[in-house]
């Protein structure tokens, strides 16, 4: 007999339902999957257990300081080595002639050199490599590597580096890449819309800043192998570099993540340059080496979100239906390609947002300047887009005199339309549900009323009244996995094996970076084939243990890995049933898992898979089985701005509670309410911690943190002191709202979303801002300057 | 240099070199690697330990500062204060990846030490120089409240 029975789990303050089905017959069945478990990784963490790449060390270990360069711009003339002082030092110093593969760190395109050659093209590119048995040895050593420059012209901005005339940072007109979403008749569209909002925005450069810096130790084994250790999110990305600068077969490239102190994206694409200048150490010297960065060095030197330039023109009916949008997205690149095209891949196809426009023109482009390369960082190039058109909707709510959650729910998505590119979302929709959760938790029919009139606000703060309260919303989706641009790597493999006493073991390829992806799995797993959560644990990352399964991004652990886990699964529940059929006097066939037993549909005899195993291991000996998962099919066509570029979507609803003081510009965010569809939740727990997390960095962004460049190009704001992320004094309350809308191939119906979280909270922030005062701010983060500023410019605008 | 110094209650005699910060003591001279570090500068708290009853950034300690028998607290101590504290981590979901922990523990077991019956608006006060990029705060907040609860009920 089955019930369906209707549970409320309150974890966290934050109301999560549930349906689910329990099999009564079988009494207690402890299903792992949609249960907030304890993370596996939690005890060790707390106890400090854990061994980030601080913690390793390696016999006759050795550490490297990397030559850099002071300039943005410059031709090396001449690179000179002072041997008498570096065999006094007992240094070794590696240059790009040393390598003895390519000088050249792949990510996607191949223009990226481990060391400078002839040009260096921003400033902290490495030029040569030091190896000494202290990080202080090894950068005493920097006086014997004397570089000679030829400074060169740079350019930093890309509306001047797109076509420079002169400066050339990538190719002859400093695109990487362009991408184009087309719908429609974009001039049509303009010509049948009543109103039309224009408005150019600016978003910055927005550093990681994950609490461990990144780290690697190259361990070389004899003449011609090597193994690498260290803090990443994409041990196959590593390991391809790291082939080729030593000109090694793969197979004798071994790499092993350790614990990742977190990573949101800046331990994607740099781990292979870093790892790369190790292993050349450890080939020089065939000693361990090791590069631990410290915290200015890696905020000076590692990638971090693009900066970026959006101009958007959106016109709508009287009515407030959606007719055009118009995008134009620059996004500063820095120095290389690195992942820029594939950043802006993503940026493209969220620009128009989760609505319906029958008239779209999304222009994108990646443009090369002389900064250090930006890439991967939460959100891909998202973020950017979807602050400019949350801010572009909410604009034309105000114009049309329309609550901003009603105008956006008459163009939201829903089950069965296409997006603006083209592809229809027929099932998993769960936009709309996310904004009615959001606007009834945070009772926003109660609390939103129009924004006062500026003048009001400035008349009324110099009698004092300062403090201004306001709300804002955003509603955004996110294109589950890497999408058609990354297909070759949208692989997932598995392994899966059982232990004589019960227990079971399993190894990914995708990596825990603090994100819970290690205890989710290991639900999936436990359900899978019946085994309790406790007896299942996962093997380190080592990418010798399971086939290239891509990297760990785009949020796809979960949903990928997890897919490969059921395959593998499945696998040995097809031997299992052969085994133990005989045993309960049926065929195959008849058997299933239920629970903790495999049971017989006829005559529901049944036996503990725990008893399963243990007779499997006595016939068989030790069962293991690899999974595979190659992710259903995509595709987009660049020519016609057209596709069906993401698997699935995710879809959020963020509603942000501000005060302004009008006399500082100094804007307090008391509340976040963060509605997210993520199909299912695996673990509740680790969900809400991911929307938490998430939300906190998406309310950085929007009104804290900023890497601040000089004049001449290098990084201003280099430590934690002058980058500043929100504490425990700045954070809000943040309310988790989980909605299931279940992704038919997703396992148990989960769908990615780690990402979604930081996505949409700084538009949320800038429209509760305006909200409050009547100020629309098109710039973030909105600093206390930058808001303050944006009130003087009306004040002097409309002479009050 | 000659150091004696308590460490979670053992007493250590070494010799120190004199550039050594408590933080390189600990992890260094000790091989105790539970204090993490994330910035060498003051300014992350991941390096939090307790020292003669106040919280302070072993990074910015030099051992040659030290008084004389100081007494300092880690993560590997085992007092009831920390491992409940740990314990109500660990149930709430309040590491992630795990980094700030330690630190966040430790700041956490000072302020509770002090002010047991301590608000939400004093632990945002003091706790605000321990930085976690990935929790939100959110659920450091509810693994306090439980641990305070716990040590009402005694
Ligand atoms: S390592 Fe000491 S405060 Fe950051
Ligand atoms: S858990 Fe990652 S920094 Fe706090």
């Amino acid at each position: 007999m089955q019930r369906k029975i209707f549970i409320i789990i309150k974890v966290a303050g934050a109301i999560y339902t549930q349906t689910k089905f329990l099999n009564l017959t079988l009494g207690v069945v402890p299903l792992a999957v949609g249960k907030p478990l304890e993370r596996k990784d939690a005890r060790i963490k707390v106890k400090g257990e854990a061994q980030y790449n601080f913690d390793l060390s390696f016999s006759d270990e050795q550490y490297l300081a990397v030559v850099r360069s002071p300039f943005a711009h410059a031709r090396i003339k001449k690179i000179t080595v002072d041997n008498e002082k570096l065999e006094q030092l007992g240094v070794t110093v590696g240059l790009s002639k040393d390598i003895p593969g390519k000088n050249i760190v792949h990510v996607i395109l191949d223009d990226w050199p481990l060391l400078a050659e002839e040009v260096v093209r921003h400033v902290g590119e490495p030029v040569a490599i030091i190896v000494g048995k202290s990080p202080t040895v090894a950068k005493s050593a920097f006086s014997a590597v004397h570089v000679e420059y030829e400074v060169l012209p740079a350019v930093f901005n890309p509306d001047e580096a797109k076509d420079h005339p002169t400066i050339q940072v990538f190719g002859d007109n400093n695109i990487i890449s362009y991408w184009q979403q087309k719908n429609g008749d974009i001039n049509k569209g303009f010509a049948e819309a009543d109103v039309i909002i224009e408005g150019e925005y600016r978003t910055p450069a927005q550093e990681h800043a994950y609490i461990e810096p990144q780290g690697v130790i190259a361990v070389p084994l004899g003449r011609d192998e090597i193994t690498i250790y260290g803090s990443m999110q994409c041990p196959f990305y590593v390991q391809r570099a790291v082939a080729d600068i030593l000109g090694y077969p793969w197979s004798k490239v071994t790499i092993v993540q350790t614990t990742t102190g977190g990573a949101f994206g800046g331990k994607e694409d740099q781990p292979n340059q870093l790892a790369s200048l190790a292993a050349l150490g450890a080939y020089l010297t065939r000693k361990p080496v090791k590069y631990l960065l410290t915290r200015e060095e890696d905020i000076e030197n590692t990638s971090k979100r693009h900066p970026a330039i959006i101009r958007v023109k959106t016109g709508a009916t009287r009515e407030g239906i959606l007719q055009a949008v118009q995008v134009e997205y620059l996004m500063n690149s820095g120095a290389y390609s690195t992942l820029s095209p594939a950043v802006l891949y993503r940026g493209a196809l969220h620009a128009a947002g989760p609505y319906k426009c029958p008239n779209v023109d999304v222009q994108a482009y990646a443009v090369a300047t002389n900064l250090v390369p930006f890439g991967a960082f939460r959100g891909f190039g998202s973020p950017q887009v979807l602050f400019a058109c949350e801010e572009q909707m909410d604009r034309i709510a105000t114009k049309l005199g329309l609550d901003p959650t009603e105008f956006r729910q008459k163009n939201l998505l829903h089950k069965g339309d296409t997006t603006t590119f083209g592809q229809v979302v027929d099932h998993s929709v769960g936009m709309s549900e996310t904004l009615k959760q959001a606007k009834e938790k945070s009772e926003w029919v109660q609390k939103w009323k129009p924004a006062p009139g500026f003048n009001q606000v400035i008349q009324e703060s110099r009698k004092g009244k300062y403090l201004w309260e306001g709300i804002g919303v955003s509603t955004i989706f996110y294109g589950v996995g890497l999408g058609s641009a990354g297909k070759a790597l949208s692989r997932t493999g598995s392994y899966v094996q059982l232990e004589p006493d019960g227990s079971v073991v399993f190894a990914v390829g995708t990596t825990e970076i603090g994100q819970g992806m290690i205890t989710v799995l290991s639900q999936i797993v436990a359900d899978e084939l019946g085994v309790e959560y406790s007896k299942i644990r996962m093997a380190p990352v080592d990418t010798s243990r399971v086939p290239d399964s891509g990297p760990t991004v785009a949020s796809r652990s979960t949903t990928f890995s997890g897919r490969a886990l059921q395959d593998a699964c499945k696998k040995i529940r097809t031997l299992m049933y052969e085994i133990i059929a005989p045993h309960l006097e049926t065929i195959p066939s008849d058997l299933q898992l239920e629970g903790n037993y495999i049971i017989s549909k006829e005559t529901k005899r049944k036996i503990m898979v725990d008893d399963a195993i243990k007779i499997m291991y006595q016939e068989r000996g030790q069962v293991a089985m690899a999974g595979w998962d190659v992710a259903p099919p995509t595709d987009f066509d660049n020519e016609k701005g057209q596709g069906n570029p993401y698997v699935t979507y995710a879809w959020a609803t963020n509603i942000v509670e501000v005060a302004v003081d009008v006399q500082t510009g100094t804007v307090h965010i008391k509340k976040i309410w963060a509605a997210h569809d993520v199909g299912k939740a695996i673990n509740p727990q680790t969900l809400e911690g991911q929307i938490e997390g998430g939300s906190l960095q998406g309310m950085g962004l929007g009104r804290f943190e900023e890497i601040v460049f000089t004049p001449e190009g290098q990084v201003m704001s280099n430590n934690l002191g002058t980058f500043l992320v929100p504490t425990t004094k700045d954070t809000p309350s943040i309310h988790s709202i989980i909605v299931e809308d279940p992704w038919k191939q997703g396992p148990y119906g989960a769908k990615g979303f780690g990402e979604q979280p930081l996505m949409g909270v700084a538009p949320a922030v800038t429209n509760a801002i305006f909200n409050a005062i009547g100020v629309r701010i098109s710039e973030i983060p909105a600093t206390p300057e930058r808001v303050w500023k944006a009130i003087q410019d009306k004040v002097q605008e409309e002479a009050i | 240099m000659k150091i004696e110094i308590f460490i979670n209650g053992i007493f250590y005699q070494k010799d120190v070199p004199p550039d050594h910060r408590l933080l390189d003591f600990l992890r260094e001279d000790l091989g105790m690697k539970g204090t993490k570090k994330g910035c060498d500068q003051g300014e992350c708290g991941a390096c939090s330990v307790i020292l003669n009853g106040k919280v302070v950034n072993s990074c910015l300690i030099m051992m040659v500062q030290l008084p004389e028998h100081s007494e300092v607290e880690t993560i590997e101590s085992t007092d009831s204060m920390v491992l409940s504290l740990q314990d109500s981590f660990v149930k709430r979901g309040a590491t992630q990846c795990g980094a700030c922990t330690p630190g966040m523990i430790m700041a956490t077991t000072a302020l509770l030490r002090n002010k047991p019956k301590t608000n939400d608006r004093e632990v945002r006060e003091e706790l605000s120089g321990v930085i976690c990029r990935c929790t939100g705060y959110q659920k450091i907040f509810d693994a306090i409240k439980d641990t305070q609860e716990h040590l009402e009920r005694g």
